[in-house]
């Protein structure tokens, strides 16, 4: 049944991905130049000859329906091309790229979430009071502040002035670390950047727990479990807390996106060799076939995490997990 | 609406109003081309009274480029936010009154725009398009319509089953007409709550493009700011931390404004 499941959730986010290919191959025909222009101009010379030469060996010179047809093929068999300013094939500089990315947005993606339900919960426990009043705006003020000003802001603090972060990168160079110490050096490198991520986010968890705990509080089953006599810690964790983590878990999936948008300025304000920091140096070397590469994979990566969290939605809510297949 | 709402919304429309009379007045406030180097670089805020908040690495005038920045800043986000909700209305009506084959089309390919992260997508079409402020709204534009077309869609979906728009059909108005003008401006009142978020989101997508050098180069900007400032994050930190306040407080002072506003029009509907 659970196989079925995903088996269903991928076959709806096909056309999904079409669509998202077929409008990445219209972005990059929009853009002025070729692949060839961009060889010339990274080597610096090129006759007129050698570029006719060069367009006809890669398919450059046939017509907008041929090329289409030859870049939705090698797409289906994975082959994404070649990029000038790696000189490897792209499918392999993304995917020296893209576990940092994950382990920086699936961590960022844990702690937000947590901590919003964690501060929301609160929030809601001491409605109308000081703290709640307190825990709501500063999730705002902090929801307002732009990504990479709140990185450089917790360098400052953090690795600059108390040294007690490193100022970047995903580990210490030249230190032959292994093992448990070696795991220790990259989460004190991951601290700064994770909670920028998170907490640039954390408004709209905070915000979604604490209205789900007030309307829990006020109902009906809330109530009827008191009247039961039921342990107010177990009100609060089953009876509350459970429904409350819904619609958390939906914006986490909606959201997904943007946390893989927000460590592109991340992974440049700390120097981590992920995705993001790959388009980037995608956009600043002009290597348009990668940057179109990456929008694929960002957006499978996004179809895939919300596939994840989908099937955690199923855990939360047997309903669901009873009625569809 | 509860009180804590109406303060932050009263603090938020002031800052706002604050922040567009600057930017209107931006070149009587501080005068000439903030890009200019006016000074000795890296003096500290207070040293010299022409250049109150000090000077940059460059020997700009800081307050200047604040000033000026807060131009850049309001203009695209706005033409941009609107630009948004623009598109947002015309997907979404037309999606949720044909419904139908156009409303399957539309909404699958509203799905794919949502599942391609928003600031690549950004990113891609700035640098396709050139970096300027024109390709930076198009590029915020046509990265972040999805969520308004959906909630547009919503909208319509549950006017036009109104009797008014019934009444309407019988009379025999053409679809297009009251698609557009009987059933829409019934559904526009949540698309208000829509403003403040979205053109708090697009005053911190502006920047953080402006940041990583994809917008106009001839124009100081807040992003443009914070990134030359990293150079001398260790000497000067102000550099970097002035114009990020700036980003914080317009993004801050328009979602709050927003949301209060958002508050107030519920009820009004409610009453």
């Amino acid at each position: 049944m659970l196989l079925r499941f995903i088996g269903n959730r991928v076959w709806q986010a096909l056309p999904v991905v079409l669509i998202v290919a077929v409008g990445v191959f219209f972005l990059l025909e929009m853009a002025e130049g070729d692949a060839v222009d961009a060889y010339f101009a990274t080597t610096g010379a090129g006759d007129a000859g050698l570029a006719a030469q060069l367009r006809e060996q890669y398919g450059l010179a046939d017509s907008i329906g041929t090329r289409f047809l030859t870049y939705m093929t090698r797409l289906a068999t994975l082959d994404l091309g070649y990029s000038v300013a790696f000189s490897r094939p792209v499918t392999e500089v993304i995917a020296s790229r893209l576990p940092v990315t994950l382990m920086l947005m699936g961590t960022s993606i844990l702690v937000s979430g947590s901590l919003g339900v964690l501060l929301g919960g609160i929030a809601s426990w001491r409605r109308g009071r000081p703290t709640d009043a307190g825990i709501t705006v500063s999730a705002l003020v902090f929801n307002a502040m732009p990504g990479f000003w709140l990185g450089l802001l917790g360098i400052i603090l953090f690795a600059v002035k108390l040294r007690w972060l490193p100022l970047g990168g995903i580990g210490t160079i030249g230190a032959d670390l292994s093992g448990l110490e070696s795991l220790l050096d990259t989460v004190r490198h991951l601290v700064l950047p994770v909670m920028t991520l998170a907490i640039t986010y954390l408004a709209l968890y905070v915000r979604l727990m604490r209205a789900a705990m007030n309307e829990a509080a006020d109902s009906g089953w809330a109530l009827a479990a008191r009247a039961r006599g039921l342990p107010e810690s177990k009100i609060v964790l089953r009876h509350m807390a459970r429904p409350a983590l819904l619609p958390v878990v939906t914006m986490l999936g909606l959201k997904a996106g943007a946390m893989l948008g927000g460590s592109v300025v991340i992974e440049t304000v700390f120097a981590i060799p992920g995705l993001g920091r790959l388009s980037y140096e995608a956009v600043t070397q002009r290597d348009l076939p990668l940057l179109a590469a990456i929008l694929l994979a960002g957006t499978l990566v996004v179809v895939i995490v919300n596939i994840l969290i989908d099937l955690f939605y199923r855990k939360l809510d047997p309903r669901i997990a009873d009625t569809t297949g | 609406m509860t009180r804590l709402t109406l303060i932050t919304g009263l603090i938020g429309t002031v800052i706002l109003a604050a922040l567009i009379l600057i930017a209107l007045f931006a070149q009587q406030i501080a005068p000439g081309d903030p890009l200019q180097m006016v000074g000795r670089p890296l003096l500290s805020p207070f040293a010299d009274p022409r250049f109150p908040l000090g000077t940059t690495q460059l020997g700009r005038d800081v307050w200047a480029g604040l000033v000026h920045g807060a131009r850049v800043s309001l203009t695209v986000s706005a033409t941009a936010a609107a630009a948004v909700i623009l598109i947002g209305i015309l997907v979404g009506t037309l999606s949720g009154f044909l419904g139908g084959y156009v409303d399957d089309v539309l909404m699958r390919i509203t799905e794919a725009v949502q599942s391609i992260p928003a600031f690549l997508l950004a990113l891609a079409l700035v640098s396709v398009l050139g970096a300027s402020v024109t390709s930076v709204v198009v590029a915020i534009a046509l990265s972040s319509w999805p969520p308004s077309a959906r909630l547009v869609r919503a909208e319509v979906l549950r006017v036009r089953t109104l009797d008014y728009v019934d009444a309407a059909r019988v009379a025999g108005r053409s679809p297009l007409a009251i698609a557009f003008l009987e059933v829409l401006p019934g559904a526009l009142q949540p698309v208000v709550a829509l403003i403040g978020i979205t053109v708090g989101e697009a005053i911190l997508v502006e920047s953080a493009l402006a940041f990583l050098g994809l917008s106009d180069p001839n124009l100081q900007s807040w992003g443009l700011m914070v990134a030359s400032g990293r150079a001398t994050l260790r000497v000067a930190p102000l550099l970097v931390i002035l114009p990020g306040l700036a980003i914080a407080l317009a993004s801050l002072s328009v979602s709050l404004a927003g949301d209060a506003l958002a508050a107030r029009l519920s009820e009004g509907r409610r009453a």
